[in-house]
Protein backbone atom coordinates (compact mmCIF):
# COMPACT_ATOMS: atom_id res chain seq x y z
CA UNK A 1 0.00 0.00 0.00
CA UNK A 2 1.24 3.23 -1.02
CA UNK A 3 1.38 6.30 1.22
CA UNK A 4 -1.40 8.58 -0.55
CA UNK A 5 -3.53 5.57 -0.72
CA UNK A 6 -3.99 5.23 2.77
CA UNK A 7 -7.80 4.78 4.07
CA UNK A 8 -9.58 7.75 5.89
CA UNK A 9 -12.45 6.56 6.19
CA UNK A 10 -14.14 7.40 9.70
CA UNK A 11 -15.39 4.07 11.11
CA UNK A 12 -17.08 3.31 15.04
CA UNK A 13 -14.21 5.22 16.46
CA UNK A 14 -14.76 8.11 15.06
CA UNK A 15 -11.86 10.59 15.79
CA UNK A 16 -9.62 8.06 16.65
CA UNK A 17 -6.74 7.61 14.28
CA UNK A 18 -4.62 4.02 14.29
CA UNK A 19 -1.53 3.54 12.97
CA UNK A 20 -0.87 1.43 9.33
CA UNK A 21 2.26 1.46 7.67
CA UNK A 22 2.72 2.47 4.00
CA UNK A 23 5.27 2.73 1.81
CA UNK A 24 6.53 6.43 1.38
CA UNK A 25 7.20 8.78 -1.39
CA UNK A 26 11.09 7.68 -1.06
CA UNK A 27 10.11 3.71 -1.61
CA UNK A 28 10.57 3.35 2.16
CA UNK A 29 7.74 2.27 4.61
CA UNK A 30 6.39 4.97 7.39
CA UNK A 31 3.57 4.68 10.02
CA UNK A 32 0.94 6.31 8.66
CA UNK A 33 -2.31 7.84 10.37
CA UNK A 34 -5.91 6.27 9.44
CA UNK A 35 -8.93 7.42 10.83
CA UNK A 36 -10.27 3.52 9.81
CA UNK A 37 -10.83 1.61 6.42
CA UNK A 38 -14.52 0.56 5.44
CA UNK A 39 -14.21 -2.69 4.88
CA UNK A 40 -13.08 -2.95 8.44
CA UNK A 41 -15.64 -1.22 9.69
CA UNK A 42 -18.33 -3.40 8.05
CA UNK A 43 -16.80 -6.28 9.51
CA UNK A 44 -16.90 -4.45 13.24
CA UNK A 45 -20.42 -3.26 12.60
CA UNK A 46 -21.74 -6.45 11.80
CA UNK A 47 -20.40 -8.37 15.13
CA UNK A 48 -21.77 -4.79 16.70
CA UNK A 49 -25.27 -5.60 15.16
CA UNK A 50 -25.43 -8.94 16.23
CA UNK A 51 -25.27 -7.53 19.75
CA UNK A 52 -27.68 -4.62 19.15
CA UNK A 53 -30.22 -7.50 18.02
CA UNK A 54 -29.99 -9.95 20.93
CA UNK A 55 -30.95 -7.20 23.45
CA UNK A 56 -33.78 -6.37 21.33
CA UNK A 57 -34.67 -9.94 21.07
CA UNK A 58 -34.23 -10.28 24.71
CA UNK A 59 -35.84 -6.86 25.78
CA UNK A 60 -39.06 -8.22 24.31
CA UNK A 61 -38.47 -12.00 26.54
CA UNK A 62 -38.16 -9.76 29.51
CA UNK A 63 -41.30 -8.09 28.68
CA UNK A 64 -43.04 -10.82 28.57
CA UNK A 65 -41.83 -12.03 32.14
CA UNK A 66 -39.81 -14.76 30.45
CA UNK A 67 -36.12 -13.68 30.99
CA UNK A 68 -34.55 -11.30 34.02
CA UNK A 69 -32.83 -7.93 33.17
CA UNK A 70 -30.00 -9.65 34.16
CA UNK A 71 -30.01 -11.98 31.07
CA UNK A 72 -29.82 -8.39 28.98
CA UNK A 73 -27.07 -7.26 30.87
CA UNK A 74 -25.34 -10.09 30.15
CA UNK A 75 -25.68 -9.42 26.52
CA UNK A 76 -24.64 -5.78 26.78
CA UNK A 77 -21.32 -7.00 28.47
CA UNK A 78 -20.91 -9.69 26.52
CA UNK A 79 -20.83 -12.32 28.87
CA UNK A 80 -22.00 -15.71 28.62
CA UNK A 81 -22.51 -17.46 31.82
CA UNK A 82 -18.90 -19.17 32.09
CA UNK A 83 -17.57 -15.67 32.15
CA UNK A 84 -19.77 -14.28 34.47
CA UNK A 85 -19.45 -16.63 36.85
CA UNK A 86 -15.46 -15.97 37.11
CA UNK A 87 -16.37 -12.02 37.48
CA UNK A 88 -19.33 -12.81 39.79
CA UNK A 89 -18.15 -15.79 42.16
CA UNK A 90 -21.20 -17.18 40.96
CA UNK A 91 -22.07 -20.89 39.61
CA UNK A 92 -22.76 -20.68 35.84
CA UNK A 93 -25.90 -22.56 36.67
CA UNK A 94 -27.06 -20.71 38.82
CA UNK A 95 -26.91 -17.33 36.97
CA UNK A 96 -28.40 -19.63 34.26
CA UNK A 97 -31.38 -19.35 36.27
CA UNK A 98 -31.40 -16.22 37.47
CA UNK A 99 -31.37 -15.58 34.17
CA UNK A 100 -35.26 -16.05 34.33
CA UNK A 101 -38.08 -13.08 35.53
CA UNK A 102 -39.12 -15.11 38.72
CA UNK A 103 -36.02 -16.63 40.29
CA UNK A 104 -34.19 -13.18 39.54
CA UNK A 105 -36.98 -11.41 41.33
CA UNK A 106 -36.49 -12.97 44.17
CA UNK A 107 -32.43 -12.59 44.70
CA UNK A 108 -31.45 -11.11 47.53
CA UNK A 109 -29.11 -8.08 47.85
CA UNK A 110 -26.00 -9.45 48.34
CA UNK A 111 -25.87 -11.37 45.32
CA UNK A 112 -27.62 -8.41 43.02
CA UNK A 113 -24.57 -6.41 44.80
CA UNK A 114 -22.58 -9.17 43.26
CA UNK A 115 -23.60 -9.25 39.66
CA UNK A 116 -23.76 -5.43 39.39
CA UNK A 117 -20.09 -5.35 40.34
CA UNK A 118 -19.06 -7.68 37.84
CA UNK A 119 -20.77 -4.94 35.17
CA UNK A 120 -19.73 -2.26 37.11
CA UNK A 121 -22.70 -0.63 37.51
CA UNK A 122 -25.84 -0.26 40.38
CA UNK A 123 -28.06 -2.23 41.84
CA UNK A 124 -31.07 -0.23 40.26
CA UNK A 125 -29.47 -0.14 36.67
CA UNK A 126 -29.26 -4.32 37.52
CA UNK A 127 -32.93 -4.25 37.91
CA UNK A 128 -33.94 -2.51 34.74
CA UNK A 129 -33.25 -2.34 31.05
CA UNK A 130 -32.29 1.09 29.12
CA UNK A 131 -34.83 2.64 26.98
CA UNK A 132 -32.05 2.50 24.27
CA UNK A 133 -28.50 -0.04 25.10
CA UNK A 134 -25.74 2.86 25.88
CA UNK A 135 -23.73 1.77 23.65
CA UNK A 136 -22.89 4.95 21.58
CA UNK A 137 -20.80 4.92 18.81
CA UNK A 138 -18.67 7.97 18.12
CA UNK A 139 -19.38 7.76 14.05
CA UNK A 140 -20.04 11.46 12.01
CA UNK A 141 -20.42 10.23 8.78
CA UNK A 142 -23.70 9.92 7.13
CA UNK A 143 -25.02 6.35 5.69
CA UNK A 144 -24.07 5.28 2.50
CA UNK A 145 -21.17 8.14 2.60
CA UNK A 146 -18.08 6.22 1.11
CA UNK A 147 -19.69 3.38 -0.75
CA UNK A 148 -17.07 0.30 -0.72
CA UNK B 1 5.16 11.37 39.33
CA UNK B 2 5.80 10.49 35.79
CA UNK B 3 8.24 8.63 34.23
CA UNK B 4 10.34 10.36 31.17
CA UNK B 5 9.12 8.00 28.52
CA UNK B 6 9.34 8.91 24.80
CA UNK B 7 5.51 7.58 23.43
CA UNK B 8 5.81 6.47 19.87
CA UNK B 9 2.20 5.65 18.59
CA UNK B 10 2.06 2.44 17.07
CA UNK B 11 -0.12 -0.12 15.10
CA UNK B 12 0.05 -3.17 17.36
CA UNK B 13 -0.04 -3.49 21.44
CA UNK B 14 2.74 -6.25 21.80
CA UNK B 15 5.09 -4.89 19.26
CA UNK B 16 4.49 -0.81 20.41
CA UNK B 17 5.51 -2.12 24.09
CA UNK B 18 8.24 -3.53 23.17
CA UNK B 19 9.96 -1.15 20.91
CA UNK B 20 8.94 1.53 23.17
CA UNK B 21 10.17 -0.32 26.23
CA UNK B 22 13.81 -1.25 24.16
CA UNK B 23 14.10 2.57 23.18
CA UNK B 24 13.66 3.76 26.92
CA UNK B 25 16.82 1.92 27.59
CA UNK B 26 18.48 2.88 24.59
CA UNK B 27 18.49 0.44 21.76
CA UNK B 28 17.49 1.85 18.78
CA UNK B 29 14.45 -0.62 17.96
CA UNK B 30 11.25 0.60 16.19
CA UNK B 31 7.96 -1.74 16.03
CA UNK B 32 8.26 -2.93 12.64
CA UNK B 33 12.05 -3.64 13.32
CA UNK B 34 10.01 -5.36 17.06
CA UNK B 35 8.26 -7.84 15.36
CA UNK B 36 11.04 -8.93 12.56
CA UNK B 37 13.38 -10.05 15.14
CA UNK B 38 10.73 -11.54 17.80
CA UNK B 39 9.54 -12.79 14.55
CA UNK B 40 5.72 -12.18 14.61
CA UNK B 41 4.64 -13.13 11.37
CA UNK B 42 2.29 -16.00 11.21
CA UNK B 43 -0.74 -17.42 9.74
CA UNK B 44 -3.23 -20.03 11.64
CA UNK B 45 -6.89 -20.83 11.01
CA UNK B 46 -8.13 -22.49 14.20
CA UNK B 47 -11.36 -23.69 13.78
CA UNK B 48 -11.44 -25.29 17.14
CA UNK B 49 -11.09 -21.82 18.67
CA UNK B 50 -13.96 -19.69 19.33
CA UNK B 51 -14.46 -15.58 19.14
CA UNK B 52 -17.86 -15.06 19.50
CA UNK B 53 -18.63 -18.28 18.15
CA UNK B 54 -16.79 -18.09 15.60
CA UNK B 55 -13.61 -19.55 14.07
CA UNK B 56 -10.65 -18.09 15.07
CA UNK B 57 -8.09 -16.77 11.92
CA UNK B 58 -4.58 -15.19 13.51
CA UNK B 59 -1.92 -13.43 11.46
CA UNK B 60 0.58 -13.18 14.43
CA UNK B 61 1.78 -15.99 16.89
CA UNK B 62 0.70 -16.26 20.29
CA UNK B 63 0.78 -13.75 22.66
CA UNK B 64 3.63 -12.82 24.54
CA UNK B 65 5.57 -15.03 21.52
CA UNK B 66 7.00 -11.35 20.22
CA UNK B 67 8.20 -10.00 23.55
CA UNK B 68 9.90 -13.49 24.52
CA UNK B 69 11.71 -13.91 20.77
CA UNK B 70 12.86 -10.28 20.99
CA UNK B 71 14.35 -10.08 23.91
CA UNK B 72 16.19 -13.12 24.18
CA UNK B 73 17.82 -12.69 20.79
CA UNK B 74 18.73 -8.91 21.83
CA UNK B 75 20.33 -10.10 24.84
CA UNK B 76 17.87 -7.99 27.09
CA UNK B 77 16.30 -9.28 30.66
CA UNK B 78 13.04 -8.67 31.33
CA UNK B 79 11.46 -9.72 34.54
CA UNK B 80 8.07 -11.04 34.40
CA UNK B 81 5.69 -11.63 37.35
CA UNK B 82 2.11 -12.84 37.56
CA UNK B 83 -0.30 -12.33 40.88
CA UNK B 84 -3.30 -14.10 42.77
CA UNK B 85 -3.57 -10.85 45.00
CA UNK B 86 -4.96 -7.66 43.24
CA UNK B 87 -3.41 -5.44 46.28
CA UNK B 88 -0.10 -6.93 46.13
CA UNK B 89 0.10 -6.62 42.46
CA UNK B 90 -0.70 -2.87 42.27
CA UNK B 91 1.83 -2.47 45.14
CA UNK B 92 4.54 -4.01 43.38
CA UNK B 93 3.18 -1.88 40.24
CA UNK B 94 3.82 1.30 42.20
CA UNK B 95 6.94 0.23 43.78
CA UNK B 96 8.37 -0.16 40.54
CA UNK B 97 6.91 3.48 39.12
CA UNK B 98 8.83 5.07 42.51
CA UNK B 99 12.30 3.44 41.12
CA UNK B 100 11.38 5.22 38.16
CA UNK B 101 11.11 2.08 36.02
CA UNK B 102 8.10 1.87 33.52
CA UNK B 103 6.25 -0.97 33.73
CA UNK B 104 4.60 -3.40 31.32
CA UNK B 105 0.99 -4.57 31.95
CA UNK B 106 -0.95 -7.18 29.95
CA UNK B 107 -4.47 -6.28 30.48
CA UNK B 108 -8.23 -6.96 29.48
CA UNK B 109 -9.09 -4.03 26.50
CA UNK B 110 -12.84 -4.59 27.90
CA UNK B 111 -11.89 -2.62 31.10
CA UNK B 112 -9.52 0.12 30.45
CA UNK B 113 -11.94 3.00 30.24
CA UNK B 114 -10.21 5.43 27.55
CA UNK B 115 -10.96 2.38 24.89
CA UNK B 116 -13.72 4.13 22.33
CA UNK B 117 -17.04 1.76 22.71
CA UNK B 118 -16.67 0.30 19.44
CA UNK B 119 -13.45 -1.59 20.41
CA UNK B 120 -14.26 -2.79 23.75
CA UNK B 121 -14.67 -6.77 23.58
CA UNK B 122 -13.34 -9.31 26.08
CA UNK B 123 -9.67 -9.47 24.82
CA UNK B 124 -6.92 -9.81 27.47
CA UNK B 125 -4.00 -9.55 25.69
CA UNK B 126 -3.45 -5.85 25.30
CA UNK B 127 -0.05 -4.70 26.31
CA UNK B 128 0.60 -1.55 27.62
CA UNK B 129 2.94 0.68 29.59
CA UNK B 130 2.17 2.31 33.39
CA UNK B 131 4.29 5.67 33.26
CA UNK B 132 3.60 7.50 35.97
CA UNK B 133 1.24 7.67 38.95
CA UNK B 134 -0.92 10.85 40.50
CA UNK B 135 -2.64 9.33 43.71
CA UNK B 136 -5.20 7.02 41.61
CA UNK B 137 -4.98 8.30 38.89
CA UNK B 138 -1.96 6.19 36.55
CA UNK B 139 -0.23 7.61 33.59
CA UNK B 140 -0.36 5.39 30.74
CA UNK B 141 1.55 4.96 27.02
CA UNK B 142 -1.10 2.36 25.69
CA UNK B 143 0.49 2.33 22.24
CA UNK B 144 -2.03 1.98 20.15
CA UNK B 145 -3.55 5.65 21.19
CA UNK B 146 -1.68 8.92 19.87
CA UNK B 147 -0.71 10.24 23.42
CA UNK B 148 -0.76 8.83 26.83
CA UNK B 149 -3.14 8.54 28.44
CA UNK B 150 -4.86 8.25 31.62
CA UNK B 151 -6.35 5.61 33.89
CA UNK B 152 -7.90 5.69 37.52
CA UNK B 153 -6.48 2.74 39.85
CA UNK B 154 -9.96 0.95 40.36
CA UNK B 155 -10.08 0.93 36.62
CA UNK B 156 -6.53 -0.56 36.37
CA UNK B 157 -6.96 -3.35 38.83
CA UNK B 158 -10.70 -4.57 36.84
CA UNK B 159 -8.02 -4.90 33.58
CA UNK B 160 -5.07 -6.48 35.28
CA UNK B 161 -7.30 -8.83 36.33
CA UNK B 162 -10.07 -9.42 33.83
CA UNK B 163 -10.90 -13.19 33.40
CA UNK B 164 -11.55 -15.30 30.90
CA UNK B 165 -9.58 -16.96 28.26
CA UNK B 166 -6.05 -16.14 28.44
CA UNK B 167 -6.33 -14.00 31.84
CA UNK B 168 -3.65 -11.81 32.49
CA UNK B 169 -3.69 -12.61 36.41
CA UNK B 170 -1.71 -9.29 36.85
CA UNK B 171 0.74 -9.76 34.60
CA UNK B 172 3.51 -7.14 34.63
CA UNK B 173 7.23 -7.19 33.29
CA UNK B 174 10.08 -4.56 33.19
CA UNK B 175 13.67 -4.48 31.52
CA UNK B 176 16.40 -5.87 34.31
CA UNK B 177 19.07 -5.19 32.33
CA UNK B 178 20.13 -4.83 28.25
CA UNK B 179 22.96 -6.30 26.39
CA UNK B 180 25.75 -3.68 25.68
CA UNK B 181 26.50 -5.24 22.06
CA UNK B 182 23.49 -7.01 20.92
CA UNK B 183 24.64 -8.74 17.75
CA UNK B 184 21.19 -6.89 15.75
CA UNK B 185 22.21 -9.15 12.10
CA UNK B 186 22.15 -12.02 13.57
CA UNK B 187 19.11 -11.27 15.91
CA UNK B 188 17.66 -10.25 12.39
CA UNK B 189 18.75 -13.48 10.67
CA UNK B 190 17.27 -15.68 13.44
CA UNK B 191 14.29 -13.79 13.35
CA UNK B 192 13.23 -14.47 9.82
CA UNK B 193 14.45 -17.64 10.03
CA UNK B 194 12.17 -18.70 12.41
CA UNK B 195 8.86 -16.94 10.39
CA UNK B 196 9.77 -19.12 7.30
CA UNK B 197 10.49 -21.91 9.10
CA UNK B 198 7.05 -22.11 10.80
CA UNK B 199 4.85 -20.54 7.97
CA UNK B 200 6.83 -23.20 5.15
CA UNK B 201 7.14 -25.87 7.49
CA UNK B 202 4.51 -26.66 10.05
CA UNK B 203 3.51 -30.29 10.48
CA UNK B 204 -0.23 -29.17 10.36
CA UNK B 205 -2.56 -28.11 8.07
CA UNK B 206 -4.11 -25.48 10.15
CA UNK B 207 -0.71 -23.41 10.48
CA UNK B 208 1.48 -21.44 7.99
CA UNK B 209 1.18 -21.31 4.01
CA UNK B 210 -0.43 -24.61 4.43
CA UNK B 211 -3.29 -22.71 6.67
CA UNK B 212 -4.10 -20.02 4.13
CA UNK B 213 -5.15 -22.87 1.71
CA UNK B 214 -6.83 -24.47 4.50
CA UNK B 215 -8.99 -21.17 5.24
CA UNK B 216 -9.23 -20.94 0.98
CA UNK B 217 -10.70 -24.15 0.86
CA UNK B 218 -13.19 -23.20 3.72
CA UNK B 219 -14.12 -20.16 2.74
CA UNK B 220 -15.41 -21.87 -0.47
CA UNK B 221 -17.41 -24.07 1.67
CA UNK B 222 -19.05 -22.35 4.02
CA UNK B 223 -22.20 -20.95 1.70
CA UNK B 224 -23.15 -24.42 1.07
CA UNK B 225 -22.02 -25.73 5.10
CA UNK B 226 -23.86 -22.90 6.96
CA UNK B 227 -26.24 -20.77 4.41
CA UNK B 228 -25.42 -17.05 3.59
CA UNK B 229 -26.48 -15.40 6.64
CA UNK B 230 -23.84 -17.56 8.70
CA UNK B 231 -21.66 -18.03 5.91
CA UNK B 232 -21.08 -13.81 6.61
CA UNK B 233 -20.82 -13.52 9.71
CA UNK B 234 -17.57 -16.35 9.38
CA UNK B 235 -16.48 -14.09 6.58
CA UNK B 236 -16.76 -10.68 8.35
CA UNK B 237 -14.61 -11.93 11.73
CA UNK B 238 -12.06 -13.12 9.11
CA UNK B 239 -12.12 -9.50 8.06
CA UNK B 240 -11.77 -7.98 11.40
CA UNK B 241 -8.87 -10.55 12.32
CA UNK B 242 -7.05 -9.17 9.42
CA UNK B 243 -7.52 -5.57 9.18
CA UNK B 244 -8.87 -4.68 12.81
CA UNK B 245 -6.96 -2.59 14.82
CA UNK B 246 -3.79 -3.73 15.48
CA UNK B 247 -2.46 -5.60 12.34
CA UNK B 248 -1.25 -2.51 10.55
CA UNK B 249 -2.87 -3.40 7.72
CA UNK B 250 -3.07 -6.61 5.96
CA UNK B 251 -2.51 -8.82 8.68
CA UNK B 252 0.63 -7.66 9.73
CA UNK B 253 1.88 -8.29 5.89
CA UNK B 254 2.96 -4.63 5.61
CA UNK B 255 4.66 -4.29 9.40
CA UNK B 256 6.42 -7.47 7.85
CA UNK B 257 7.73 -5.66 4.45
CA UNK B 258 8.76 -2.46 6.35
CA UNK B 259 10.62 -4.68 9.00
CA UNK B 260 12.15 -6.66 5.32
CA UNK B 261 13.67 -3.02 4.16
CA UNK B 262 15.47 -2.05 7.48
CA UNK B 263 16.67 -5.94 7.27
CA UNK B 264 18.17 -5.13 3.64
CA UNK B 265 20.10 -2.20 5.46
CA UNK B 266 21.03 -3.72 8.84
CA UNK B 267 22.41 -6.86 6.51
CA UNK B 268 23.60 -4.64 3.45
CA UNK B 269 21.68 -7.46 1.35
CA UNK B 270 19.79 -5.51 -1.23
CA UNK B 271 17.64 -8.35 -2.03
CA UNK B 272 15.80 -8.25 1.07
CA UNK B 273 14.80 -4.66 -0.01
CA UNK B 274 13.49 -6.70 -3.38
CA UNK B 275 11.72 -9.13 -1.33
CA UNK B 276 9.95 -6.49 0.56
CA UNK B 277 8.16 -4.94 -2.30
CA UNK B 278 6.84 -8.34 -2.99
CA UNK B 279 5.72 -8.54 0.34
CA UNK B 280 3.93 -5.44 0.03
CA UNK B 281 2.32 -6.43 -2.96
CA UNK B 282 1.17 -9.40 -1.05
CA UNK B 283 -0.15 -7.91 1.46
CA UNK B 284 -1.95 -5.44 -1.27
CA UNK B 285 -4.09 -8.92 -2.81
CA UNK B 286 -5.10 -9.39 0.71
CA UNK B 287 -6.81 -6.43 1.03
CA UNK B 288 -8.36 -7.41 -1.96
CA UNK B 289 -9.71 -10.09 -0.28
CA UNK B 290 -11.20 -8.23 2.68
CA UNK B 291 -12.59 -5.51 -0.05
CA UNK B 292 -14.43 -8.64 -1.82
CA UNK B 293 -15.72 -10.24 1.62
CA UNK B 294 -17.08 -6.88 3.29
CA UNK B 295 -18.72 -6.12 -0.14
CA UNK B 296 -20.45 -9.81 0.78
CA UNK B 297 -21.02 -8.65 4.02
CA UNK B 298 -22.67 -5.16 3.01
CA UNK B 299 -25.08 -6.74 0.69
CA UNK B 300 -23.22 -4.89 -2.46
CA UNK B 301 -21.45 -8.16 -3.95
CA UNK B 302 -20.22 -7.76 -7.48
CA UNK B 303 -19.64 -10.16 -9.84
CA UNK B 304 -16.26 -11.32 -9.09
CA UNK B 305 -16.71 -11.43 -5.26
CA UNK B 306 -18.50 -15.20 -5.23
CA UNK B 307 -17.32 -17.48 -2.25
CA UNK B 308 -14.92 -19.36 -5.12
CA UNK B 309 -13.38 -15.79 -6.32
CA UNK B 310 -12.39 -14.84 -2.73
CA UNK B 311 -10.62 -18.48 -2.20
CA UNK B 312 -8.75 -18.14 -5.25
CA UNK B 313 -7.54 -15.11 -3.52
CA UNK B 314 -6.81 -16.56 -0.68
CA UNK B 315 -4.43 -19.37 -3.17
CA UNK B 316 -2.53 -17.11 -4.60
CA UNK B 317 -1.41 -15.30 -1.33
CA UNK B 318 -0.50 -18.95 -0.45
CA UNK B 319 1.39 -19.37 -3.79
CA UNK B 320 3.25 -16.36 -3.06
CA UNK B 321 3.65 -16.13 0.75
CA UNK B 322 5.37 -19.91 -0.06
CA UNK B 323 7.44 -18.50 -2.77
CA UNK B 324 9.03 -15.42 -0.81
CA UNK B 325 9.60 -17.57 2.16
CA UNK B 326 11.40 -19.96 0.41
CA UNK B 327 13.81 -16.71 -0.92
CA UNK B 328 13.92 -15.28 2.47
CA UNK B 329 14.79 -18.74 4.14
CA UNK B 330 17.81 -19.18 1.81
CA UNK B 331 18.90 -15.59 1.79
CA UNK B 332 18.77 -15.43 5.69
CA UNK B 333 21.02 -18.91 6.10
Amino acid sequence: MRKENVPQDVGLAGPMREVVYAVGEDGRYEAVSSYGWDPKTVALSQAWDLILKELEAINAKVAAGELSPLAWHMTRHQMEPPLLAKYARINRWRIKRHMKAGPFRRLKSDLLARYADAFGISVAELQTIPATPDLEFETHREENGNPL
Amino acid sequence: MEIPFEHRQSAHCETGVAANLMSHYGLDINESMAFGIGSGLFFGYLPFIRLNHLPLTTYRINTGGIMKRLTKRLGVNLSMTQFRNPAKAMDALDRKLEEGVPVGCQTGGYWLPYFPQAYRFHFNMHNIVVIGRDGDDYKISDPIFEAPVTCHRRDLVKARFAKGALAPKGKMYFVESVSSAPDLPQAVKRGIREVCRTMLKAPVSMIGVKGIRKLAQQVERWPRKFGSEKALLYLGQVIRMQEEIGTGGAGFRFIYAAFLQQAADVLATPRFAELASEMTAIGDHWRQFAVAGARNCKGRARPGDSYAAMAAILNQCADREAALYKDLLALAA
